[in-house]
């Protein structure tokens, strides 16, 4: 192990490219967070009601529908054949997470995305066991499961108990007690399961993964034969697998990060102080030699730096 | 590395395959129920939880409604709220609104109808007359002021079907013995479920009349009552009909053309005569 993964996260990255490049996407991120919430709550707050409704429908300056497709699929099993705005609304925001990454929802629009974060921040600080980690397509599991337990009752199922809705309705329409959902989430991947909720069971995450399967925007380590093994890059990525085959792959291997669980959050190309990672189409061909060196050595264990 | 273990799928990594899969499919279906559990409780709709103008029967408009909120914001009279989690009664975050509180104004143009993108409010409801959110019951007489013999009426008054959907029966007061009673009787067929006419009323706390799911405030009639005054014909196809009887003696119907006389035989005066041309067993003659 080098003995610069003995640095915190991220120190490197500061030291080598000044703090705001090595934050910049997560603060960006935060702002679009911040962004897509502030305009729903505009019209209940401000009374400008340039968006009405909130993430699972709206409407936007009275033209422009969207739709949550994952609701309306929901719908769609339960035998509900709805009218022509949910379509459009649904095509819409499918296309458009079809081309910049279906997760993009997940990194920079999902209001849970701060509060699995926040657990995750505070589960760092505390220094806590990374607890149960459920296998990888655990997550596809629960999205099949929803389905049929929606075309089983014909309801739209996942939203009787969505901590998505229930937070970004309950911040616009009225709370109730729909907090202590976003508080089980919270506490669930603080003690039971590090990154547990976004990265191992939502269904959200799981649909709009599937979703973003063949998007354009990608992140690729082009640079990948100057990483210097300080491993941060796999310590903030909130699905680190997706980072080996990219990072560790041999010259005739793709450098871009083709996976669907890939968030296209950034967090890479902020905290890798050689840059290796950077943002691009999954058509960009740029060569990307493997790392000549340490071809001898013993490989990383890939998430040695997970606990 | 990741494709490093399906290259070498030994026996013993299938059988952990098949076991994981088997677990992941055993915990799916524990959550499942859970969440199926839950999805079906939602259906049961508090009574006084009334859904927007032309919203799908109950089980369908779960199917339906993706919780947007767009009827609330584009109802202009702030009736329609969407449901809180342990507070309301409705599913979550689904629309509905308390007469009591707020009621429905009953829009022309109907824009909560117009605003929704699924079809959860019925986009074939153009005209909000015929609107079916509810029925108004007078659910209690023994405190409505008109039951009781004064003359409130304003639940009649403020009906915007008045005349149609409320009315004022006259009744006689048997209290009083020389003063009438001018009831107010809703009629199913003309009321909407606005609950105008339970916000209005008079008493405090609770109103006397309220608006009820159809499917809790009416009964049904069986398939074969007959209102006598409305339908003269007291035959119901199929299962009360005519006696199948002959014409004879213990009938009531001698007089009538092809009778028969006491004695059984034909009566000759009659214009054309009569002879059945069958016999009935063990009469000897025919009739019975
Ligand atoms: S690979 Fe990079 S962009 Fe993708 S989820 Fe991980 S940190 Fe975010
Ligand atoms: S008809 Fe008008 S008042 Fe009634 S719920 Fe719809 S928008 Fe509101
Ligand atoms: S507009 Fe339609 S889909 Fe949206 S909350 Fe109202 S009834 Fe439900
Ligand atoms: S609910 Fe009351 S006010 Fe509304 S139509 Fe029926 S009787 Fe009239
Ligand atoms: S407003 Fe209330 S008290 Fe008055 S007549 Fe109607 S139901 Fe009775």
């Amino acid at each position: 192990m080098s003995e610069k993964t003995a640095l915190p996260v991220g120190q490197e990255a500061i030291r080598d490219k000044g703090w705001w490049m090595a934050h910049r996407f997560l603060i960006l991120r935060r702002v679009a967070q911040a962004f897509f919430l502030g305009l729903f709550l505009l019209g209940p707050w401000f009374g400008i009601w340039w968006v009405k409704g909130n993430l699972a429908g709206s409407l936007t300056f009275d033209v422009l529908p969207l739709t949550d497709p994952f609701v309306l699929v929901q719908g769609l099993v339960a035998q509900h054949w709805p009218e022509m705005t949910a379509i459009i609304g649904a095509l819409i925001v499918g296309v458009v997470y079809a081309l910049i990454g279906g997760r993009v929802y997940c990194s920079w629009v999902c209001p849970i995305n701060p509060v699995t974060d926040a657990a995750h921040w505070l589960h760092d600080r505390l220094g806590l066991a990374k607890g149960w980690q459920p296998k990888r397509g655990t997550r596809y599991w629960v999205l099949g499961m929803v389905l049929v337990v929606s075309a089983l009752t014909g309801t739209i199922a996942w939203e009787f108990v969505n901590p998505i809705s229930m937070l970004h309705r309950g911040l616009i329409f009225g709370m109730g007690f729909a907090w202590t959902f976003v508080l089980a989430v919270f506490l669930f991947d603080l003690v039971v399961s590090r990154r547990g909720w976004c990265g191992h069971l939502c269904p959200v995450g799981a649909f709009y993964g599937l979703l973003g399967h063949g998007s354009i925007l990608r992140v690729s380590a082009v640079k990948r034969s100057e990483c210097d093994d300080c491993m941060d890059c796999f310590a903030v990525c909130p699905e680190m697998h997706v980072i080996t085959p990219a990072l560790r792959g041999a010259d005739e291997d793709t450098p871009i990060i083709l996976s669907p669980d890939c968030s296209n959050c950034g967090r890479c190309v902020d905290v890798c102080a050689p840059d290796v990672f950077k943002f691009t189409t999954r058509f960009d061909t740029t060569p990307a030699p493997a790392r000549a060196v340490r071809r001898n050595k013993q490989r990383q264990p890939e998430a040695s730096r997970a606990a | 590395m990741s494709a490093a273990p399906k290259r070498n799928a030994t026996p013993t990594s299938r059988r952990r395959f098949l076991q994981d899969a088997a677990r992941a499919a055993g915990a799916c279906a524990v959550a499942g129920m859970a969440l199926g559990k839950l999805a079906t409780d939602a259906r049961a709709l508090p009574a006084q939880a009334i859904r927007p103008p032309g919203a799908l029967p109950e089980e369908d408009f779960l199917a339906a409604c993706i919780r947007c909120g767009l009827c609330v914001r584009d109802c202009p009279y702030d009736t329609l709220k969407l449901a809180e989690l342990g507070i309301e009664g409705p599913a979550t975050g689904t629309p509905y609104f308390t007469a009591r509180d707020i009621p429905c104004e009953m829009c022309d143009d109907i824009p909560c109808v117009v605003a929704c993108p699924t079809g959860a409010l019925d986009h074939g409801l153009t005209n909000i007359d015929d609107a079916d959110m509810g029925l108004a019951v007078l659910i209690d007489e023994e405190h409505c002021l008109n039951a009781l013999g004064l003359r409130c009426d304003v639940c009649y008054r403020v009906c915007p079907v008045i005349d149609k959907a409320i009315t004022l029966e006259r009744r006689h007061n048997e209290r009083s013995g020389a003063h009438a009673i001018f009831m107010p009787i809703v009629h199913s067929d003309h009321c909407t479920g606005c609950g105008k006419c339970e916000k209005s009323c008079v008493l405090p706390g609770e109103a006397a009349i309220k608006v009820l799911p159809r499917r809790v405030a009416m009964a049904e009639a069986a398939d074969h009552y007959k209102l006598g005054w409305e339908d003269r014909n007291p035959m119901v196809d199929d299962i009360i009909d005519l006696p199948d009887r002959l014409p004879g003696p213990g009938t009531d119907n001698l007089a009538a053309p092809g009778g028969y006389l006491p004695d059984g035989m034909p009566d000759p005066s009659m214009d054309g005569g009569f002879t059945p041309s069958f016999e009935l067993p063990g009469t000897g003659g025919a009739g019975q």
